[in-house]
């Protein structure tokens, strides 16, 4: 039944049906390369097999794009912020805010809402702070997508803006699948989440440019292997940046306040074509 | 769990191509690199559609390994089960993805009319 098969481009895989691959069919890229799908009128049910070839976030993507242009249209870099539940985000980013708020025009769109404290935590430091409802839909809650990012624009005053931050849901699978059409990726990892998470959430790990290791005021507490991280790291994202950060004791958030505005500062001539 | 979201995708795709015809089979393709459980998303997809103009449609998952092109040695070699982003030829890590990041409706049956 299973026939394994390669193809021309070096992919190859299995297909639970016969058919017939003398013409070739093409299992990747996306609607433009529709011309190559495979001859399957062999497959005779008496019904008809149609191509589709459509990428299912493509509905997704779509939003993001107009996201992205809506960011670069007001001059404003976007990064979206990820991580497990508990790494650290929420706290990172008051003492972000704290450091920067005064300097750098600065909106949050917070998505990662467990009590109404956690908005409360960024109030003050003059950032224009709204909330995600991610509870709609099907499998609400676990992670943001790019029309709940959509629905929180016309809450923040965009004009007035050069930074949003975007506090993603704490979760270490979804949220990497979904672009919601931020600048850069961020992710918070804290030590206190074991050596191994690169190696289990490898496509998280793999998308971010930027990765945080917090809680690292913690270190002569634990028994934790920093330079075993640092490798299991490496082979999922090789040469991702890394910045040791304690968003408690605020060692490393200078560091991290300097990555956000080199996103400044790269990100402008990129948006001044649009 | 976003499998379920995806469902919602799925059926938007394939209700705007089938034009109203029964469908019969989806045909989904899942790469290597992308955090979606093919159980699952079968499994969410049997709930989701049922009792929807989609009950019965059955989603057939093709997984499509990583593969991974190495900058050094030329070599493409396929990825294990943990996606190490590492040449098994030659251990170097510069290297650039050749397939396991679709995730795409690639064709569907429809019934007879
Ligand atoms: N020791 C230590 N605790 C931290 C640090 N950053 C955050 N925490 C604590 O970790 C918990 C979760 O932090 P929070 O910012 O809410 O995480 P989020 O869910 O990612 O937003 C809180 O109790 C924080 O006080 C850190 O650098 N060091
Ligand atoms: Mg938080
Ligand atoms: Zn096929
Ligand atoms: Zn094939
Ligand atoms: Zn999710
Ligand atoms: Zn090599």
């Amino acid at each position: 039944m299973g026939r394994f098969h390669r193809h021309d481009d070096g992919t190859e895989h299995e297909h639970d049906h016969a058919h017939d691959h003398d013409q070739g069919h093409d299992h990747g890229g996306d609607q433009a390369s529709a011309a190559a799908l495979g001859d399957h009128t062999g497959y005779a049910t008496g019904g008809e097999r149609i191509q589709v070839l459509e990428r299912i976030f493509g509905e997704n993507d779509r939003t993001a794009a107009q996201n992205r242009a809506d960011f670069a249209a007001n001059g404003i870099c976007s990064i979206n912020m990820m991580s497990s539940p508990g790494a650290g985000k929420t706290t990172l980013l008051r003492e972000t805010l704290a450091r920067i708020a005064g300097t750098v025009r600065t909106g949050v769109i917070e998505g990662d809402i467990e009590t109404s404290l956690d908005a409360d935590r960024l109030a003050g430091f003059g950032a224009a702070i709204t909330l995600v409802n991610t509870g709609n839909g099907f499998g609400g809650e676990c992670h943001l997508d790019a029309p709940m990012v959509r629905s929180a624009l016309p809450r923040l005053p965009l004009a007035d803006l050069d930074l949003v931050v975007i506090e993603n849901v704490g979760n270490l699978v979804c949220p990497a699948e979904f672009d919601v059409g931020e600048y850069a990726r961020a992710m918070v990892y804290s030590i206190t989440e074991g050596e191994e998470k690169p190696l289990k959430y490898p496509v998280m790990f793999r998308s971010a440019q930027l990765v945080l290791i917090n809680k690292i005021d913690l270190l002569p507490h634990l028994d934790y292997d920093l330079d075993a991280f640092r490798s299991n790291l490496r082979v999922v994202n090789p040469g991702v940046k890394t910045i040791e950060v304690s968003a408690r004791t605020g060692e490393g958030v200078d560091t991290w306040c300097d990555w956000l505005q080199a996103q400044l500062t790269s990100f402008r001539p990129q948006a001044a074509t649009v | 769990m976003h499998e379920l979201s995806i469902c919602g995708s799925i059926a938007d795709i394939v209700a705007r191509r089938a034009a109203g015809r029964r469908v019969t089979k989806i045909h989904v393709q899942i790469g290597q690199l992308r955090q979606i459980v093919p159980d699952t998303l079968v499994y969410c997809w049997s709930m989701v559609s049922a009792e929807t103009q989609f009950d019965g449609a059955e989603l057939v998952v093709d997984r499509v390994p990583a593969r991974i092109r190495c900058r050094d040695c030329e070599e493409t070699t396929e990825v294990g089960d943990i996606p190490l982003l590492v040449c098994t030829a030659c251990n170097g890590i510069s290297v650039s993805v050749v397939s396991g990041e679709e995730f795409m409706v690639t064709s569907m049956d429809l019934a007879e009319v």
